[in-house]
């Protein structure tokens, strides 16, 4: 799915990327903020089933079954070449099993890596970066206990100049906000702003892009066409989605639409992961959802 | 060419035209029906999914019912309904990918992981809204892995 995004966001990085070099260093987080934090690893497993981390980074054939081992290997084709997710499993080698948890927070809010580089958008950092301390802390809690995987990282198989990561910086200074889109008008809404916005990437899939590949803010989750080139996601705001409350939150929880049909394509995942949140958040981002104008 | 191979290769032909057609009625036959099974696990669903919701009051006796007829339904034999040559690429009027024929054996498994959730459905409808709430996921969760897997998005 990612891979008209990882096009289009590359294209621009080239335009971008000439004038942001100097000014694009990779910024990392204020550490002070992490400091004091200390990890729980069972709300971070929620942090991570609504942030869908296993829709990507679990082996292409893996099944359901037990905890997820986060071994890497599901690409991302676009017309640039192929990205590959890492292992982000805690092993050492080939994990990142010696990283601390700064290292994640800087990964996940400044898609900047340990070793200073600049990640691919192809991970939804330009998501993550609006998540809580606390929850980031969380969530590095819960990765820990996952099982180890020695499969080595795929390199990115992508051609010059799309490789220099450097050159994203550019596209990173012009795209990358922490401006909140949707409203936050009871405590509610707010917390399913939070879901959709910090953690569930739903605009990655769900929002038009605009040539140059920035979501356009303006037809926020007003549906796109399928990167996949078949069929359409659709417009999830109230103009077009009819669905009751209800309906969204049995949608979230069993995939069932409001016709018994069953969500399809990259939905399924993302489904089988809001399933496993609690009520209260399913309900949170179908009260945003009905909220939005 | 002689006029008696000419008729022979007519002939031929013809039968051979007559074969594909009736290939393709059976293959739209076939379509038809099992859209029509997916149908009718829609449709008692939808009586099982409007109490999950709260859209009407639980009744265990409706509920039993319907769960009954999902249970029965994952028991026919579907092996006539998915003829090959009857996907995407080769029938008109299907979203059934060609991958399906690639990996029946997977086909089949999560078929029988459908049968499994009707199975427990059928034994939890009856004891209550919860429980029949409970059962929902899990059946959700058999339709959509094989819609994921071996069903077109909608175009
Ligand atoms: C849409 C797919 C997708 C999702 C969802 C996703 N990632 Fe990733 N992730 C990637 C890709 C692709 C890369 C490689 C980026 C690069 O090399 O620049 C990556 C890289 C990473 C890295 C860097 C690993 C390294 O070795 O440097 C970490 C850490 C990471 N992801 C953690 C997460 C976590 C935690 C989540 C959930 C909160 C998550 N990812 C969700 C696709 C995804
Ligand atoms: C990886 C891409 C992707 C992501 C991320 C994603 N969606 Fe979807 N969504 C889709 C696709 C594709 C469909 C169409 C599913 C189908 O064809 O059955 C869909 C369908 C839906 C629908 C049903 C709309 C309809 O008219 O059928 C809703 C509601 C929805 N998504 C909400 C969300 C929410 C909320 C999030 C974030 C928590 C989200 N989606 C994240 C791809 C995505
Ligand atoms: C073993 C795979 C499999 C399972 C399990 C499955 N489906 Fe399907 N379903 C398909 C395929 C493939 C199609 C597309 C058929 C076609 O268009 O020829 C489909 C189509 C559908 C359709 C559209 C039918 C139409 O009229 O075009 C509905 C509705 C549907 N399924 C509902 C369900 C429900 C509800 C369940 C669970 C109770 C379910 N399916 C379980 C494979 C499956």
């Amino acid at each position: 799915m990612p891979g008209k995004i990882v096009t289009t966001v590359i294209g621009l990085a080239v335009a971008g990327g000439v004038a942001g070099w100097f000014i694009t260093a990779p910024q990392t987080v204020n550490a002070g903020l992490y400091s004091g934090l200390n990890g729980n690893a069972e709300h971070g497993k929620l942090v991570f089933d609504a942030a869908g981390c296993a829709s990507c980074h679990t082996a292409p054939d893996s099944k359901h079954d037990g905890p997820p081992v986060l071994s890497g290997g599901r690409a991302f084709a676009s017309d640039f070449g192929t990205f590959y997710a890492p292992n982000i499993s805690p092993d050492t080698t080939h994990g990142i099993g010696a990283w601390g948890l700064t290292d994640l927070a800087n990964a996940m809010i400044k898609g900047t890596s340990p070793d200073g580089q600049h990640y691919y958008p192809a991970f939804p950092y330009t998501t993550y970066t609006h998540a809580a301390p606390q929850d980031v802390t969380d969530l590095f809690a819960y990765m820990q206990t996952l099982p180890t995987d020695p499969t080595p990282s795929k390199a990115h198989d992508v051609s010059f100049p799309f490789n220099i990561r450097r050159s994203l910086g550019g596209w990173k200074v012009l795209f990358f906000s922490d401006d909140w889109i949707g409203p936050d008008t009871t405590d509610q809404i707010a917390r399913g702003r939070y879901l959709v916005e910090a953690l569930g990437h739903c605009a990655e899939c769900h929002t038009p892009r605009n040539a140059l590949g920035r979501l356009d803010k303006s037809r926020w989750l007003q549906g796109a066409p399928n990167p996949s080139g078949r069929g359409t996601i659709p417009d999830i705001t109230p103009a077009s989605l009819t669905w009751s409350q209800a309906d969204l939150v049995e949608y979230f929880t069993s995939g069932f639409t409001p016709d018994y049909d069953s969500a399809g394509g990259e939905m399924a995942d993302v489904v089988q992961n809001l399933s496993k949140l609690p009520k209260e958040d399913r309900q949170a981002i179908a009260a945003y959802l009905k909220a939005l104008p | 060419m002689t006029l008696r191979a000419f008729l022979t290769t007519l002939t031929l032909s013809a039968v051979a035209a007559t074969g594909a057609y009736a290939q393709d009625d059976a293959a739209k036959a076939a379509i038809k029906a099992r859209q029509a099974q997916m149908d009718l696990y829609a449709f008692n669903l939808g009586a099982l999914g409007a109490m999950a919701k709260g859209a009407v009051a639980y009744d265990a006796d409706a509920a039993s019912k319907a769960a009954g007829n999902l249970a029965m339904l994952t028991k026919l034999d579907q092996s006539r309904m998915w003829p090959e040559g009857s996907d995407d690429m080769s029938a008109d009027n299907t979203r059934a990918l060609p991958a399906m024929w690639e990996n029946m054996g997977d086909v089949m498994a999560k078929g029988g992981d459908l049968a499994k959730a009707a199975a427990a459905m059928e034994a939890a409808a009856g004891n209550g809204l919860e429980s029949l709430q409970a059962a929902m996921g899990p059946l959700g969760g058999a339709c959509g892995a094989c819609h994921k897997a071996y069903r077109a998005p909608e175009s």
